[in-house]
């Protein structure tokens, strides 16, 4: 065993003599479980000489100078010093400590100490994902990290999320960087939450050695693996439970409906549809039809361990949901491998790869607009059944249930990433490293649309009837790799001057292309005959050639420099090219830097009270070019279609319209920050200001119609135009006390505002639309200078027109204004109502987001509850169908009908009326509470485990989304696209459902 | 030795990943717009998507008839699609959705013409003319619109605008754009043949049409004159016997048909791009609300005819039934159903709404398949009497060749017209509104002959014979171009 431990031993120099040597031995063991620590790393403090501890915990080192200092440092632990006196075995006791100062965190290249840290990073680790549960690592995130904004599209299970960090800079692309094990990831779906070790986000300039792609902010994931000397160890976790709706709208039954639209038609002189309403009783209710108690259950096993020269891991995972709208026919399942290789060819060189397989199906419903699922449910009229031949409501609505029978839609998507790391260390201060990292994918769309007729047999209801079968069979690849390369140059000179030196290059090259066929004409009007090659005829979807090839050629350097562990300083430069941009504009320059005090470290300061005090700030300039490939080339890429003899012909023309001058954007960013702890380290604290200026904004807005570039295939280009402002604050606090042995408890609470202004759009004062709001009006939301991005634009309403007299005396849009309509407001002032009255009514970007964590140990229990909050988000309602004879909410039973009834709710009619308009009436406050995840687990107990041969067993229930506090009326407080511009509008968002789960960890 | 190796292959490998600044220097993979025109195949594909845009006039055509006293707006309620309904009601302003998409669409197809145009010299190959011959009636065709929607218009002539040059380009008199409109469809009928291999494609006839056309909305009566009647005694067209079967699926580019603007519904479109589909976009938006019933297919109630353009025809006159379909009278013959949408009439403009019998390829109400007809046989016979009537060449021709139109539409002789000067002049307006009722021609023939103003509700002359240039194109070429006068 002493000459194993003797090859982990890393002395790589030895400067220092001293007179009285020992050698030293000794045992690790961690603090709650007594269970011995292996692969901890043992140090000489202040010089480069050390050892870890194996299998058992054991360590040794020779030649160690009397009254040196040994340091205990191990990943999730508190690092322990010890003075070595004299050479009996020593047995150091580690704590466990998630919130450790000396917690290392990945910050690109390289690792550094928490304590050290210049820039606004946070953490998430691994003990808040095993808590949440998520399905999908975003989930993770939401108001975990102070100043990141996660968005879920949709509530259907594997539905994407929208990340953005520090508000919204752009109208395009707002992703943020986002690196697994240093693989580029652009797909969360695919990565399994149980694999991941921490998350880093990096919010400032400081991510600007990531450079190109990282102004929207870096997500850094590091995911489990082996340590050296690590017996072998399994684990298994896994949860069973089920889904169900948060909240179905209060609908009109058939009664209340029939005499709602008798009323409606006799405001407008027509007939009552419904002369005799005895009878009709309830009728159906369609939400009952569609919404169900869905299952959802995760299997996943991790096998890791190392040798005295190798880490190994394996992980399998298989997740399966249903949705609780559609069932099955919303499934997502997914299953994932992942092997991860660690190895030491020489003391100096090692290597690390890793490689994921990922394949996920995932079946869909129409949903979040106008003929979704829920929208359907939402406003079919109660008086049809379920079971009804005539199940369309004449028009553009129909028999929910029988549309989730008739659809079949499924992506499935094979997905491979890996990497391989080598690092060689050199003449005793350099390291070099070089590594490969590659993504593969392929993604299979198959939808089958059956010929179906919805209404009486020969009733033509376009939207939904299809006269004939088709398939749509797509499938997408993509490939890119990433090689990066670079040389590190570390040295403490007098124990004072630390210095860090980087020099690197990075490529990057990312191809793919599309192919997708339709079919008609299915055989049997079947699913099993569903593919192209059954169907009667075929047309190519992409006649023309889909490959893109997108590159990025980068070079930097980094200095970084402390004095003594107080004055930290850090400097980055980058040179990134994109071939995303003409020959004149392809390289930018991008600096950034960052300074660090920790003022606890000076000799003056003097508290009892705060324990450590860090000031530190940033700032720099980071690029953007993710426009697309080939925007500064006209490139005969456009749809240039006529019919000649009665056949398609198909023809050649310009595509996108070009700009040669497009350019790099850039935000500059700057950061000032706090990060304390007091009350003997119990209680910590973070505070940020940050303002992010983005200019030279890369946005397509609308370009002059005279360029062509609303022909057919074409589109605007990209420009440089605009300024977008972010500032605001994050503070995050944390508190963690442990009472006794048995009893622990931990709060963490933080929050962050945003203040988002558009400074400018273009050169000529302009402003891009974007959204939809009922069917045929003007878009409701915009980018324009002087409001936050994507605010929505409509009439401001004061309440109702009571008499004929009062709209006699006021302005009016037209003559179709009766009593009991809506007032709009003359904004300005000029006597008439016209688009120019139209004016600022909400934006759906929060002022404030907040997060709240409760942990609470006591004895074998733990408790942890998890709320999130958001204020002062707007949303637009958009889920009702204005149709004569769609059905209603129970709101509509305050509605105006004569004088004095309502001063809100306008009347109901059929006919002419303007209170479908885009106006506030529609707008409503989106802000929550959601109490996230409560969750309550057992652990039993070191004997019991014994008895079983087991490391650790815990159970455990969880509820998620157990509850949410709003004013919105809608299904889900949460509804949004993720637009920039178009965001916040709810067109019947699939709400995000209420999981119960039973699950648990188990270890060998 | 071995860590000065594993040095050495480090160093290499950074070395390799220094690659040099070439590495982002990519070619596209498709063909750089500036590098083509080598082969008259590339002429011919360039020349296929100058052609697509004509599918986009659907709405210069739906717009004509609800500009015009013939059609109200209609729709789902008075705020389905604001542009259209405030064009109908003289209301419209210079932030109008359609008018921007008329603006936008027709300098696409005019940049698509002037594209091949800007390349006509770089390769030579036999039948050249005849390509060049098309793209100059298509630009022509353009024009056209614009300068009849919005007067004085940015104009390039054998040069693509390309990004930049919106801030530079100024108003060009519409008399300027009018010449070039003459040169080039003079040159298309000089170079085009009567009959071409393919339906669909622009034929000698459909220049002088045109051409005749644009002669008559500039009262160049004689030369209109000239070449219309060159174009009724040499071309290969007639009317057709039966009016009734003219707008059938299944009597498409027939004898009448001098210019006719093909559609398909062989592939399928959406909302998010009504100029891509291949389909006549109109047909949907005009068809019946919630229709069920046999024939016809639902669709948006749009461009409603008013019961005056119904009382324009006179007893007898067999087009009525053609033309404008009477849904409640036709709802209770057949047992068919349907609901009632904004400004119901009771009518429908039954030449160009939806019939079952397509493919319904989704979206079903944008890929309707029937052709519109954009200049008929009957048309440039009322064109010709109107040029020999106005210009005072020839009545007697004028009432002949009004009369063979009137002679199909009441199946005898027995209400010719034998009126002269200017109560023939008010004949022919009648006829060509009766004639060409739902085709979008109305709006355009009120305001040419200045019987606008008395004819439209709300018609203000001096303002409204032109639209206004959107006011968000104005700002985006700079704020360089004057509005129309009285926007």
């Amino acid at each position: 065993m002493y000459s194993k431990v003797l090859t982990f031993l890393l002395i790589l120099c030895s400067t220092t003599i001293y007179a009285q040597n020992v050698n030293v031995t000794g045992t690790v063991t961690e603090a709650t479980s007594g269970q011995p620590l292996p692969g901890v790393n043992v140090l000489i403090k202040n010089t480069s000489r050390g050892a870890s501890t194996d299998f058992d915990g054991n360590f040794s080192l020779t030649d160690v100078p009397l009254n040196s200092v040994l340091v205990f440092s191990y990943l999730g632990y508190q690092s322990k010093e010890v003075t070595v006196v004299n050479n009996q075995p020593l047995n150091v006791v580690l704590d466990e400590d998630s919130q450790s100062l000396d917690e290392v965190v990945v910050i690109g290249y390289c690792t550094q100490k928490k304590k050290e840290i210049t820039g606004a990073v946070s953490v998430v680790s691994s003990e808040t994902i095993e808590d949440l549960k998520p399905t999908r690592i975003e989930q993770a995130l939401q108001g975990q990290v102070a100043g990141v904004n996660i968005v879920s599209n949709s509530g259907s299970p594997g539905a994407a999320a929208t990340i953005s960090i520090r508000g919204v800079s752009s109208n395009g692309d707002t992703r943020p960087l986002i690196l697994v094990d240093g693989t580029v990831v652009e797909d969360l779906s695919v990565i399994n939450p149980n694999d991941i070790e921490s998350v880093n986000v990096l919010k400032d300039a400081t991510a600007g050695i990531y450079g190109v792609r990282a102004a929207n902010g870096v997500i850094l994931i590091t995911t489990k693996t082996g340590r050296k000397s690590m017996p072998i160890t399994v684990e298994y976790n896994g949860y069973a439970g089920f889904q169900e709706t948060t909240r179905k709208l209060p609908l009109l039954n058939a009664t209340e409906y029939a005499l709602l639209l008798n009323e409606a038609y006799a405001a407008n002189g027509d007939p009552s549809p419904f002369p005799d309403v005895s009878g009709l009783g309830q009728g159906t209710d369609w939400q009952d039809e569609v919404f169900e108690t869905a299952p959802i259950v995760s299997n996943a096993i991790t096998i890791k361990g190392g040798g005295e020269k190798s880490t190994y891991a394996y992980s399998g995972s298989f997740l399966t949901q249903d949705g609780i709208v559609g069932g099955n026919k919303s499934n997502f399942s997914r299953f994932t491998h992942r092997l991860a290789y660690g190895l030491d060819f020489l003391e100096n060189f090692n290597l690390n790869s890793g490689i994921t397989w990922t394949t996920t199906s995932r079946r869909q419903l129409p949903e979040n607009g106008i003929g979704s699922v829920l929208f359907n449910a939402i406003n079919m009229a109660p008086t049809f059944g379920v079971n009804d031949a005539a199940t369309g409501l004449g028009f553009e609505i129909v028999n929910p249930r029988r549309q989730i029978d008739n659809t079949f839609d499924r992506f499935l998507v094979d997905k491979f990433n890996g990497n391989i790391n080598l690092s060689y260390k050199f003449l005793e201060h350099f390291t070099a490293q070089a590594s490969y990292q590659f993504n593969y994918a392929e993604v299979d769309r198959t939808l089958f649309s059956p010929q179906i007729d919805y209404g009486i047999q020969g009733t033509v209801d376009k939207v939904f009837d299809l006269d004939r079968s088709q398939v749509l069979e797509t499938r997408d690849f993509f490939r890119d790799y990433t090689f990066d390369a670079f040389i590190k140059y570390e040295r403490l000179f007098n124990d004072t001057h630390n210095v860090n030196v980087l020099l690197g290059t990075s490529v990057f090259k990312s191809t793919g292309n599309n192919t997708g066929f339709v079919g008609f004409g299915i055989p049997g009007n079947s699913i099993a005959n569903a593919s192209i090659e059954q169907a009667s005829s075929v047309q190519n979807i992409f006649p023309f050639d889909t490959t893109f090839d997108a590159r990025l050629l980068s070079y930097f350097a980094r200095v970084q420099y402390d004095y003594k562990g107080k004055y930290l300083l850090s400097a980055v430069i980058r040179r990134d090219g994109s071939s995303n941009f003409g020959p004149e504009n392809k390289f930018g320059y991008f600096p950034s830097g960052s300074v660090g005090w920790i003022v606890s470290e000076e000799s003056f300061f003097k508290s009892e009270f705060v324990n450590f005090l860090k000031l530190r700030g940033s700032y720099g300039i980071l690029g953007n070019d993710r426009i697309g490939a080939f925007r500064f080339v006209s490139v005969l890429d456009g749809e240039g279609v006529y019919v000649f003899d009665d056949n398609l012909q198909f023809g050649t023309t310009p595509g996108a319209i070009s700009n040669p001058e497009i350019k790099w954007e850039r935000q500059k960013t700057l950061d000032i920050g706090l990060d304390m702890r007091f009350w003997d380290n119990r209680l910590d604290l973070t505070l940020d200001y940050y303002n992010k200026r983005t200019e030279d904004l890369l946005v397509s807005p609308p370009v002059s119609g005279i360029l062509g570039a609303s022909g057919p295939g074409s589109s605007s280009p990209f420009i440089n135009a605009g300024i977008v402002e972010n500032k605001g604050f994050e503070l995050s606090l944390g508190f963690t006390e442990r009472f006794n042995e048995n009893t622990r408890l931990s709060i963490k609470y933080n929050v962050a505002t945003v203040d988002n202004n558009v400074v400018s759009v273009s050169a000529s004062g302009d402003f891009i639309p974007g959204g939809q709001f009922g069917v045929g009006q003007l878009e409701p939301a915009r980018m324009e200078a002087g409001q936050p991005i994507g605010y929505f634009r409509g009439f401001r309403t004061a309440g109702i027109f009571q008499n004929q007299a009062q709209i006699d005396s006021s302005p009016v849009l037209n003559d179709n204004t009766l009593p009991g309509d809506l007032i709009f407001v003359d904004i300005n002032g000029d006597g008439i109502i016209n688009d120019d009255d139209r004016t600022y009514i909400g934006d759906p970007i929060p002022d404030a987001t907040m997060g709240l964590n409760i942990s609470f140990d006591y004895k074998n229990f733990d408790f942890g509850a998890y709320a999130f909050a958001s204020v002062g988000n707007d949303i637009v309602r958009n889920y009702e169908r204005n149709l004569p004879n769609a059905n209603r909410t129970t709101y509509f039973l305050d509605r105006w009908r004569g004088e004095g009834t309502s001063n809100s709710f306008p009347r109901v009619t059929t006919g002419a009326t303007n209170n479908t308009l885009f106006s506030d009436f529609y707008v409503e406050d989106g802000s929550f509470i959601r109490l996230q995840n409560v969750q309550l687990g057992y652990s039993f107990s070191s004997e019991i485990l014994e008895r079983w041969g087991l490391q650790k067993l815990r159970i455990y229930v969880s509820a998620s989304n157990l509850f949410t506090l709003t004013e919105y009326s809608g299904f889900d407080p949460t509804a949004s696209t993720g637009q920039p511009i178009g965001g916040g509008i709810d067109y019947g968002f699939y709400p995000t459902p209420r999981t119960y789960l039973l699950g648990m960890n188990l270890k060998l | 030795m071995k860590n000065l190796k594993i040095t050495f292959v480090f160093i290499l490998l950074i070395v390799m990943a220094s690659c040099s600044d070439d590495f982002v220097d990519v070619s596209p993979n498709n063909e750089n717009s500036e590098d083509f025109f080598n082969s008259e195949e590339d002429y011919q594909n360039a020349l296929i998507a100058a052609y697509d845009l004509l599918q986009s006039t659907y709405l210069n055509v739906m717009l004509g008839e609800i500009a015009s006293d013939n059609t109200l707006a209609g729709g789902e309620n008075p705020n389905d699609v604001p542009g259209i309904q405030e064009i109908d009601d003289m209301i419209h302003t210079p932030i109008n959705e359609q008018l921007r998409s008329i603006w936008s669409w027709m300098y696409a197809g005019v940049n698509r013409a002037n594209y091949i145009l800007e390349f006509q010299n770089k390769t030579d190959f036999e039948g050249k003319e005849g390509v060049l011959a098309q793209a100059r009636f298509l630009r022509a065709y353009y024009y056209f619109e614009l300068v009849k929607w919005f007067g004085d218009i940015p104009f390039a002539v054998d040069t693509r605008l390309q990004f930049g040059d919106q801030f530079e380009i100024p108003r060009t008199a519409k008399e300027t754009v009018y010449e070039q409109i003459e040169l080039d469809l003079i040159y298309a009928a000089d170079n085009l043949p009567y009959v071409q291999q393919e339906t669909g494609r622009v034929t000698k006839g459909a220049a002088q049409a045109l051409l005749g056309k644009v002669y008559l909305y500039q009262d160049k009566f004689a030369e209109s004159a000239n070449v219309l009647e060159d174009l009724i005694n040499n071309g290969p067209y007639d009317l057709l016997t039966d009016y009734s079967t003219m707008f059938e699926n299944d009597n498409e580019n027939n004898i009448e048909s001098v210019f006719e603007v093909q559609y398909t519904d062989l592939e399928g479109a959406g909302f998010g791009c009504l100029q891509c589909s291949e389909g006549n976009v109109a047909v949907g938006f005009n068809g019946i609300r919630s229709y069920n019933g046999p024939v016809f297919e639902s669709g948006f109630s749009f461009n409603v005819p008013t019961q005056e353009v119904v009382n324009a025809f006179e007893p007898g006159d067999m087009r009525l039934e053609t033309a404008i379909l009477d849904i409640e009278a036709w709802a209770e013959q057949t047992g068919a159903t349907f609901s009632t949408g904004n400004e119901h009439t009771g009518y429908y403009n039954r030449k160009y709404i939806a019939r079952q019998g397509d493919l319904n390829t989704g979206d079903a109400n944008l890929t309707n398949p029937n052709n519109y007809r954009a200049i008929r046989f009957a048309d440039v016979l009322l064109m010709a009497a109107e040029a020999l009537n106005r210009g005072g060449l020839n009545d007697m021709q004028a009432q002949m060749y009004l009369n063979r139109v009137r002679e199909r539409a009441f199946g005898n002789t027995n209400n010719n017209i034998t009126a002269t000067g200017t109560a023939l002049t008010n004949a022919i307006y009648r006829e060509r509104r009766v004639e060409l009722v739902g085709e979008g021609h109305h709006f355009f023939d009120l305001v040419r002959t200045g019987r606008a103003a008395q004819e439209i509700n709300g018609f203000q002359s001096g303002k409204h014979e032109l639209f206004p240039i959107p006011l968000v194109e104005i700002q985006l070429a700079g704020n360089q171009w004057q509005q129309n006068p009285g926007y």
